[in-house]
C-alpha cells in the first residue's frame, strides 16, 4: 500500500511475500527525503534461549534445528561447534569433510530455493515461481533440479532435507556407504553446469543502480571460502575469535524494533554472500571466479539487487567444493555418546546461507546448558536492510506508488531474510500514517 | 491439458503460524511434482511462494504452525470460515509444536528469560494445537511432515476420498525395513513403539533411537513404555526431556512425562528456580 504524493508518502506492505516468516516494511516519506524507515517483524516469539535451559548439551543440534526449516544444518553445526569448543572436543578430519559436505547441501538448496522461487521473480516482474514457469517452463525446471540436488545431498548424508536426523556433538550417528556418497557425483555435475547457467542468466538482469555502503562481516579461513568454521572478519580490518566477535556483536532491545537488532562496535554490518564474496571472493575455484567476471562483476558487490548474483556463483561454489569433497570422502567412525561432562563456556560459528551465525553456551558440570545465546544472521542484517529501504526510496521517488512498493520488497529480498530465524521476536503493531 | 484451459481449478492456500517455515517449505520440495501441482490447483494464498493474494474462499487450506497470540486466535477462525477442507501440516500445528515448552512453566518465565522488556510482548502464555480453536479436517504429523505424505493428502482430497496415511507406529516400519531393533537391543531410549509412522523409520536405520518428531501414535501406551525403558538402564531425567520436545504437549507424551516427575526434572523448572535465585 502506498499513498500520498512523490514527496510526501508512506509505503508500507504488510505481510512481505517471498520471505521465510512473517515480516512487514513501512517507510515515510516527507519533502522527498525518507524520515521513518522500518521491517517490522511480527512473526510470534518462540523462546528457543528459554527453552533450552536446563536441556542437555547433546539435545541443542536438534532443538535449535527447529528455528529454521530451511537452514537447519547451520543451526545443528553451530550448535555443534559450540559444544565440542566447550567440551574441548576436536572432531577428525573425516567428519569435518563430512560436515562440509552436509552444508554444501543446505547452501545449494536454499540458495536455489531463493533465487528461482523467491527473488528472480522480482527481476522478471512476475508475482511468483509460477508465473515465470509459465513464460519459462525449463528454467524454473533448472531451478528445481539445483534445489533437489541439494537436497539429495541433505538426505543422503543428514537422512532427510529438513531436520535432518544423522548430526550430533562429536560426528554423526551413522556413516552413509561411501557408494551412497559416490552416488552423488552424478548429480553434482549436472548441478554444476546449471549453476554456472544460472549465473549467466541472472547477470542478465536489469539492476537497480544502487550502492550500499556496507561493512562486511564474514568468516574466513585459511586458503578458503569459509563454510563451517573460520574466524570473523570484516571489510574495515576486524580479525577476531568467536570469543571476541561474540563480545564485540551486542543486541538491543529497542522499543519500536520487532526483532533485537545487532550491533558491532556500535555500528551496523552486513553478513551473507556480499560480505563473503567482499572477503572471500579471491579463494573461490577459477571456473566460479571466471564465471564471475564474464557476470561482470568485481572484487567486490556493493549493489544489493546484484546479491542474486553472487548467490548463483555460490551454488556454484557449493557444487564444486561438494565434488571436491565426495571425491575424498572416507566414512568417518560414527560418534559415541561422548561421556565427557565438564563446565564450561563454548562458542560456534558458521555461515549459513543467510549470514553468520553465532552460538554460545554455558553449560554446567552434569552437562546441561546454563545459559544460551544464538545470534541469527538476519537479526545482524536488519540494520543494513533499513539502511537499504532508505536508499532505495531516495532513489526512486520518480517510481509510482505500486512500483516503489514493490521495490521496496525486492530491496528486503536482496538480503533473503530468514524471519523465522530471527530467534527473537516481537509483536509488532504497524502503524498507518 | 494446457494452463489456459483449468480455470476452474480448486484454490490452494497456505497459512503460517508460529512455525520455523519447515512444514510449507516440504510443499516446495516436492521439486519434480511441483509445477504439476500448480497446475492441479491455483495457489490463492502462500505468502512464502508468492505476491498475488486471492481472496477467499478456499478449496483447501494448509495450516502450519501453533497457536501463540490473540491476533493469531482470530486469524484461525477467519481461516477456517474460508476454508473448505482445513488441513494442519507439522507438529506445532498438531500438537502445540516445541514452542509448547512454555505451558509447562510459569507465565511469563520464557519472555523474561529472552527479552530486556517482556512489557513490549503480546504473546500468550501457551501454544496450543489448531484443533484447540476450530474443527480440523486432517492433521498431517511430524517435525518435520513427509513431503510424500503431504502429496497423498492432496491428491485424496482432490480426489474427494480418504487419505492412506498410517496411524500406526514405526515399529512396523521398522520391521518393513528390516532394521535390527534398538529397543529390544537396549543401545538408545527409542520412542518407536509409541511415536506414530511416517519417517519410514528413518532414525533407527541410521542406529539413532526414535525421538518421536511424529508425535503419538494411535492407542500409544507411553507409560509402560518408559516403564520398560527404565527397567532397562535408562534414566528418568533423560527418558522425561526424551518426551518433552517437539511434541511435549501431546497428550500422551505430557502424561507420561508427568508420570516420569517431569515437572521436578526437565526445562522450565529447572531454568525458573534459578532466574529466581538470582
Amino acid at each position: 500500500m502506498t499513498h500520498g504524493t512523490n514527496r510526501n508518502r508512506t509505503v508500507s506492505a504488510e505481510g512481505v511475500a517471498r520471505v521465510e516468516g512473517e515480516g512487514s516494511l513501512r517507510v515515510v516519506v516527507h519533502d522527498g527525503t525518507v524520515s521513518e524507515v522500518s521491517l517490522d517483524i511480527f512473526e510470534p516469539p518462540r523462546y528457543f534461549e528459554a527453552m533450552l535451559i536446563g536441556r542437555h548439551y547433546s539435545e541443542a543440534p536438534d532443538i535449535t534445528a527447529r528455528i529454521c526449516g530451511i537452514c537447519p544444518v547451520a543451526y545443528q553445526l553451530t550448535a555443534c561447534a559450540a559444544m565440542e569448543d566447550a567440551l574441548g572436543i576436536v572432531v577428525s578430519d573425516r567428519v569435518q569433510v563430512l560436515r562440509r559436505l552436509l552444508y554444501c547441501g543446505e547452501w545449494i538448496q536454499s540458495h536455489a530455493l531463493h533465487v528461482y522461487l523467491l527473488h528472480a521473480p522480482d527481476f522478471l516482474k512476475c508475482q511468483d515461481a509460477v508465473e515465470l514457469a509459465e513464460r519459462q517452463p525449463s528454467v524454473i525446471e533448472r531451478g528445481l533440479a539445483l534445489k533437489r540436488t541439494g537436497n539429495l545431498i541433505m538426505e543422503t548424508v543428514g537422512g532427510r532435507a529438513v531436520h535432518p536426523v544423522n548430526v550430533r556433538v562429536g560426528g554423526f550417528y551413522s556413516a552413509p556407504e561411501p557408494e551412497a556418497i559416490a552416488a552423488l557425483t552424478a548429480p553434482l555435475e549436472r548441478a554444476l553446469d546449471d549453476a554456472l547457467a544460472t549465473v549467466q542468466w541472472v547477470a542478465g538482469f536489469d539492476f537497480p543502480a544502487v550502492t550500499g555502503a556496507y561493512r562486511f562481516v564474514a568468516l574466513r579461513q585459511d586458503g578458503r571460502y569459509a563454510i563451517d568454521s573460520g574466524r570473523p572478519g570484516s571489510s574495515d580490518g576486524l580479525d577476531v575469535t568467536p570469543q571476541r566477535f561474540a563480545e564485540l556483536s551486542v543486541e538491543e532491545h529497542v522499543a519500536r524494533s520487532t526483532a533485537l537488532h545487532a550491533r558491532l562496535d556500535g555500528r551496523s554490518y552486513l553478513t551473507g554472500p556480499l560480505a563473503r564474496y567482499a572477503l572471500s571472493g579471491s579463494l573461490l575455484p577459477e571456473v566460479v571466479r571466471d564465471a564471475a567476471r564474464k557476470a561482470g562483476l568485481g572484487e567486490t558487490c556493493a549493489n544489493p539487487f546484484q546479491s542474486i548474483v553472487v548467490r548463483a556463483l555460490e551454488i556454484a561454489f557449493a557444487c564444486h567444493e561438494a565434488l571436491r569433497l565426495v571425491a575424498q570422502y572416507e566414512p568417518p567412525v560414527p560418534a559415541a555418546d561422548l561421556g565427557i561432562t565438564r563446565a564450561g563456556v563454548g562458542t560456534g560459528v558458521t555461515e549459513a546461507p543467510r549470514g553468520l551465525l553465532l552460538h554460545q553456551y554455558e553449560i554446567d558440570g552434569d552437562g546441561n546448558i546454563v545459559r544460551a545465546r544464538i545470534t541469527p544472521p538476519t537479526s545482524q542484517n536488519q540494520l543494513t536492510i533499513e539502511e537499504d529501504l532508505r536508499r532505495v526510496v531516495e532513489g526512486g521517488l520518480e517510481l509510482d506508488d505500486d512500483d516503489l512498493q514493490w521495490r521496496c520488497e525486492q530491496a528486503v529480498r536482496n538480503h533473503d531474510p530468514c524471519i523465522s530465524c530471527a530467534a527473537h521476536f516481537l509483536d509488532v503493531v504497524v502503524e498507518h500514517a | 491439458m494446457s494452463v489456459d484451459t483449468v480455470v476452474e481449478r480448486p484454490t490452494l492456500a497456505v497459512w503460517k503460524f508460529a512455525s520455523c517455515d519447515g512444514c510449507q517449505l516440504s510443499l516446495l520440495d516436492l521439486e519434480p511434482e511441483l509445477l504439476a501441482i500448480t497446475r492441479a490447483v491455483r495457489i490463492a494464498h502462500f505468502t512464502e511462494m508468492t505476491r498475488a493474494h486471492v481472496e477467499g474462499p478456499y478449496d483447501i487450506s494448509l495450516v502450519e504452525g501453533s497457536i501463540t497470540t490473540d491476533d493469531d486466535v482470530a486469524r484461525i477462525l477467519e481461516v477456517r470460515a474460508q476454508s473448505r477442507y482445513l488441513v494442519t501440516i507439522g507438529a506445532c500445528a498438531a500438537t502445540g509444536g516445541i514452542q509448547a515448552l512454555r505451558n509447562f512453566v510459569e507465565p511469563g518465565a520464557f519472555p523474561a528469560m529472552v527479552y530486556a522488556h517482556p512489557d513490549y510482548l503480546r504473546a500468550l502464555d501457551t501454544s496450543t494445537p489448531v484443533s484447540a480453536h476450530v474443527a480440523v479436517d486432517y492433521e498431517l504429523r511430524g517435525c518435520p511432515i513427509d513431503r510424500f505424505q503431504l502429496l497423498e493428502v492432496l491428491l485424496a482430497l482432490l480426489a474427494h476420498r480418504r487419505p492412506i496415511v498410517a496411524t500406526h507406529s514405526v515399529c512396523q516400519e521398522c520391521k518393513a525395513r528390516g532394521t535390527v531393533c534398538l529397543a529390544v537391543s537396549g543401545e538408545s531410549a527409542c520412542l518407536g513403539p509409541v511415536t506414530r509412522a511416517g519417517c519410514n523409520a528413518l532414525c533407527p536405520s541410521i542406529g539413532r533411537g526414535c525421538f518421536g518428531c511424529f508425535g503419538p501414535s494411535e492407542g500409544a501406551n507411553v507409560t509402560s513404555l518408559m516403564q520398560w525403558l527404565r527397567s532397562h538402564g535408562h534414566d528418568e531425567v533423560t527418558l522425561a526431556r526424551s518426551l518433552q520436545t517437539f511434541n511435549a504437549a501431546a497428550p500422551a507424551f505430557r502424561d507420561a512425562a508427568t508420570n516420569l516427575g517431569a515437572t521436578k526434572v526437565t526445562i522450565g523448572t529447572t531454568a525458573h528456580s534459578r532466574k529466581d535465585e538470582s
